[in-house]
């Protein structure tokens, strides 16, 4: 039911901003986050003792013989029947058992029923470490200065190659072998730029910290929380507790900001209560403070890109080598997947004759990294970003002319030798982003320096491949379950979890709209992986183009068959329905996602369709420098985004807003600080995230380049594509204000005076 | 000790060490979970209560200094079947993603249209600096306090 709204949803629903169907319980307090979630009987708080070394050898534990252990539960990795956390690759143990390869790696758990005993019996436990070097700087992991991980600290590769029959048979070399025939392309180009380019940490700082309860029944395992993935979850439990799918029970609880940071670690968490309620045999409540979620926590990955193009002297893109390595962290958690998408959106949103990426994952001893919106593209789009950026000055021209002169349009060929067929929109963006900026006349114009600032402005140009990569779905095969409800109503069951974006809300629109029935007819279940197919995970910007595709198919087929009743025998949509189900028990249209038959990809070569379509969009930052602090503020900020079609246009510009405020975070503000290993900014109050007077105001374009096989009239993904702009938009628009190229994030003040100060000594 | 107060207009009694959070006394005894803690040491204003009129972050508040005063928490602004303006506007406007942060936004924005009815853009940004979002990026934030605030001069029922 849509409460307390007050205005009537038009029908079709699907382009209107229908209210957030959560919405009420929301603003009354009444939605339960786990936090909230009633105490079970004899519940016991669940603690977590972590490393603090950064590599080493784990001798023992040591608990302290003075401390009152008899109402304290203690599991350690002995206690585990499989000590694994089951995700790509089986290189990570629930609790560290015989090494540490990170500060904070989890080693004991502990549960207590006194939250206030629980804190000092975690400080009455001694590990005992014998410390080996560790690593922590991913080029040093490459050099191979320890083996940390593996044979060689790789964790994962990719290759792509494109354009001269030589570059496209170069050898899969990393490492020495060198890359002639990319080299002889780009040689032969006018104008050769090359430049090194990073990118740094980044924590998702969902307000609501990651938690879970957990408890054991006669049906076997059951934990609910703050979970983006239910299957994940459920997955890991089947391997660590070798139980049957049917005896494990994983529920979201309403969840307050996710990001990608709960996409996989909530198995963690839920592993280790699960652990400690199994032991204990009561329910353990295992919720992080603040600190200890972003120290233990998965962060954005580091990356490095070293590029070098050649181009012609009109501007015209021709030839393309990157190298990159991304910073895995200890474990390899789903870095495979985070380098494959980051590798994917290299070459950026343009046309290129020859290409050859290299890309490398490594080992460091610092926690693992993992999902983050963007998923490694924000990353390397930002080093082309600025790699164009650096191509235009050469050429003395602005970047904005070279970016519309190259920028993909219909026809063209990715790098994996994708021809985009359709629903390409990357110069449209660019035109209205441009045109609503008024980026022309104020790039012209040269920076306006006022008093002690200077403002600039500043645009990047960018594409992000909705859904998963390549064969995903194929694989995957999403299911979702509708149920034809008494009355003529509907009721979808899906995996696909609602963290803040909407999805209960626009796949109640979508499915209405299918069966031609009003959005409040239409109910959205609980996920849980008991009651709801796996529709695979919430991730990768597939939600809606994805799963919401199945939720309008089942929809479709529900309605068809009340609708024949109804020519049949007569009746309104409910009688009819009412009829069916009385004639035939309980209706559900059980579906599975069928992945664009046009698609095809090859994993070995890393050719092909990577993606079924591509979001599109063109931002334009415009900031304000501090001419003594060289601090950034951004003033402005206009988004043309394209969506596809966008079902609900205020939860998309939503998307769209919060996700440029984290890129905009990320370009001048977050920073993820180390010593030893250890962060040395765990809080809110030194790991800065924007406050609203931090926001610009932002101007939100959306643009409707519709994918054919998208639900709604040609939905595309939206969730990660705002991630990937603002930072090249801002260092643009800094360069623009002050002439410095920033080539490494974040835009700190700091690093903004040494580089100035660098290339002030270069000139000189 | 015992502690007598006004919560959510009406007279509450518990018994409650002094040093407790009122964080902590309003999600346990007091049984009203509307208000979350998102970082406990007075950064993130998702923890935001009114304590006599004034906003407080509750996870810095012992407990015992709130004998004999007047608390509005979430749960006090209005109900699922009656919903405040502001809380109406949080909805259709899109102030509200997650969720997390909304609690202690709209007792940030209660505050502020009950000091200010005609508050403009940076009166509300400045008014809500204290409370974190990490899903919205503000705007539609600011549009839904500056639509209640329409709303209620327009004199909207409460
Ligand atoms: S929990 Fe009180 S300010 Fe964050
Ligand atoms: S709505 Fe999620 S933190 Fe504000």
């Amino acid at each position: 039911m849509v409460h307390g709204s007050p205005v009537e949803i038009p029908r079709p629903s699907v382009g209107v901003s229908v209210p957030r169907v959560d919405g009420a319980a929301k603003v009354t307090g009444e939605a339960l986050y786990v936090d909230d979630l009633p105490k079970r009987d004899g519940e016991l708080h669940g603690a977590t003792v972590r490393s603090p070394v950064a590599r080493g050898v784990l001798r023992g534990v040591r608990l302290d013989p003075a401390f009152n252990w008899s109402d304290v539960t203690i599991v350690q990795a002995a206690d585990i029947a499989v000590n694994t956390v089951a995700l790509i690759v089986d290189d990570q143990p629930i609790l560290a058992a015989t090494h540490v390869n990170h500060v904070y790696e989890p080693v004991v758990l502990l549960a207590c029923a006194d939250k206030a005993k629980l804190a000092r019996a975690v400080r009455a436990v001694t590990l005992d470490i014998e410390p080996l070097p560790p690593v922590f700087d991913m080029e040093q992991s490459l050099a191979k200065v320890e083996i940390i991980a593996g044979e060689d600290n790789v964790q994962k590769r990719y290759l792509i190659t494109k354009g001269r029959a030589d570059v496209k048979v170069e050898p899969g070399a990393v490492n020495g072998e060198s890359a002639t025939a990319i080299d002889a392309a780009i040689a032969a180009c006018d104008v050769v730029v090359t430049g090194r380019y990073f990118a740094h940490h980044q924590e998702q700082m969902y307000i609501e910290p990651q938690g879970v309860v957990a408890w054991w029944d006669t049906d076997g395992a059951h934990a609910t929380g703050s979970i983006q993935c239910p299957f994940y979850v459920h997955k890991a439990f089947t391997k660590a507790f070798l139980l049957d799918a049917d005896r494990i029970h994983i529920t979201q609880a309403v969840t307050g900001g996710g990001f990608g940071g709960k996409e996989e670690y909530p198995s963690i968490i839920a592993l280790h209560a699960a652990l400690l309620a199994q032991k204990s045999g009561a329910p353990v409540r295992m919720i992080y403070d603040r600190k200890e979620d972003i120290e233990a926590t998965t962060k954005r990955h580091p990356c490095i890109c070293e590029i070098t193009s050649g181009c012609d002297r009109d501007g015209t893109l021709r030839a393309l080598s990157i190298r990159m390595i991304m910073d895995g962290g200890a474990y390899v958690t789903l870095t495979p997947v985070v380098l494959s998408r980051g590798t994917l959106h290299a070459a950026g949103a343009y046309r290129w004759d020859d290409v050859r990426i290299e890309s490398i994952a490594v080992a460091t001893n610092t926690p693992p990294n993992g999902a983050f919106r963007g998923f490694g593209a924000p990353q390397t789009i930002w080093a082309i970003e600025r790699h164009l950026d650096a191509v235009a000055k050469k050429l003395g021209r602005d970047p904005i002319d070279l970016k519309e002169q190259n920028v993909l349009r219909e026809g063209d060929v990715t790098s994996t030798g994708q021809v985009l067929r359709s629903s390409v929109a990357g110069a449209e963006c660019l035109e209205k982003a441009v045109l609503a900026s008024d980026y022309r006349a104020k790039r012209a114009r040269g920076p306006v320096v006022s008093g002690r600032t200077a403002r600039g402005i500043g645009a990047a140009v960018f594409m992000h491949g909705a859904g998963f990569t390549g064969s995903g779905e194929r694989y995957l095969k999403g299911k979702v379950a509708v149920d034809l409800l008494a009355g003529g109503r509907l009721g979808i069951r899906t995996a696909s979890t609602d963290i803040g974006q909407g999805t209960e809300t626009v796949f109640r629109q979508i499915a209405a709209d299918a069966a031609g029935i009003a959005v409040d007819a239409v109910d959205f279940a609980v996920p849980s992986t008991t009651t709801c197919p796996d529709s695979g995970p919430t991730v990768a910007s597939r939600t809606v183009m994805v799963v919401g595709s199945i939720v309008e198919n089942a929809a479709k087929q529900l309605s068809a068959r009340v609708r024949a009743e109804v020519e049949a025998h007569g009746g309104t949509f409910g009688e009819a329905t009412d009829r069916l189900i009385a004639r035939e028990g309980p209706i559900t249209s059980l579906l599975q996602y069928a992945p664009p038959s046009f698609i095809t990809w090859d994993d070995t070569t890393y050719k092909g369709d990577a993606y079924p379509c591509y979001g599109w969009a063109c931002d334009v930052a415009e900031v304000e420098v501090d001419l003594d602090t060289f601090e950034v503020t951004v003033v402005d900020f206009w988004s043309a985004t394209d969506v596809g079609k966008a079902i609900n246009p205020v939860m998309c510009k939503g998307q769209i807003e919060g996700g440029s405020l984290q890129a905009i975070g990320w370009a001048v503000s977050e920073e993820i600080t180390w010593r030893d290993g250890h962060i040395t900014n765990p809080r809110m109050t030194n790991y800065i995230i924007p406050t609203s007077l931090d926001a610009p105001r932002f101007q939100t374009i959306l643009v409707e380049a519709p994918f054919a096989m998208g639900p709604g009239g040609g939905a595309k993904g939206i969730g990660e594509l705002p991630m990937d702009g603002g930072a090249p938009a801002i260092a643009a628009a800094v360069e623009h204000a002050v002439g410095v190229a920033m080539g490494s994030l974040p835009l700190t003040p700091e690093r903004i005076l040494a580089a100035k100060q660098a290339s002030e000594r270069t000139s000189a | 000790m015992k502690i007598s107060l006004t919560l959510n207009g009406a007279p509450r009694e518990l018994d409650s060490a002094p040093l407790v959070r009122l964080l902590d006394a309003l999600r346990g005894p007091l049984g009203l979970t509307g208000t979350k803690e998102g970082c406990g040491e007075g950064e993130c204003g998702s923890c935001t209560v009114l304590l006599d009129g004034d906003p407080v972050n509750a996870c810095l508040v012992p407990i015992g200094q709130c004998e004999g005063r007047a608390i509005t928490t979430v749960e006090g602004l209005g109900e699922m079947a009656h919903l405040s303006p502001l809380q109406r506007c949080f909805i259709d406007e899109g102030g509200a993603q997650c969720g997390i942060c909304t609690p202690g936004m709209l007792i940030s924005a209660e505050a502020l249209l009950r000091r200010v009815p005609d508050p403009d853009e940076p009166t509300i940004r400045e008014a809500l600096a204290g409370n974190l979002c990490r899903c919205t990026g503000y705007q539609r934030i600011v549009e839904s306090v500056r639509r209640a605030a329409e709303l209620l001069r327009e004199g909207a029922a409460r």
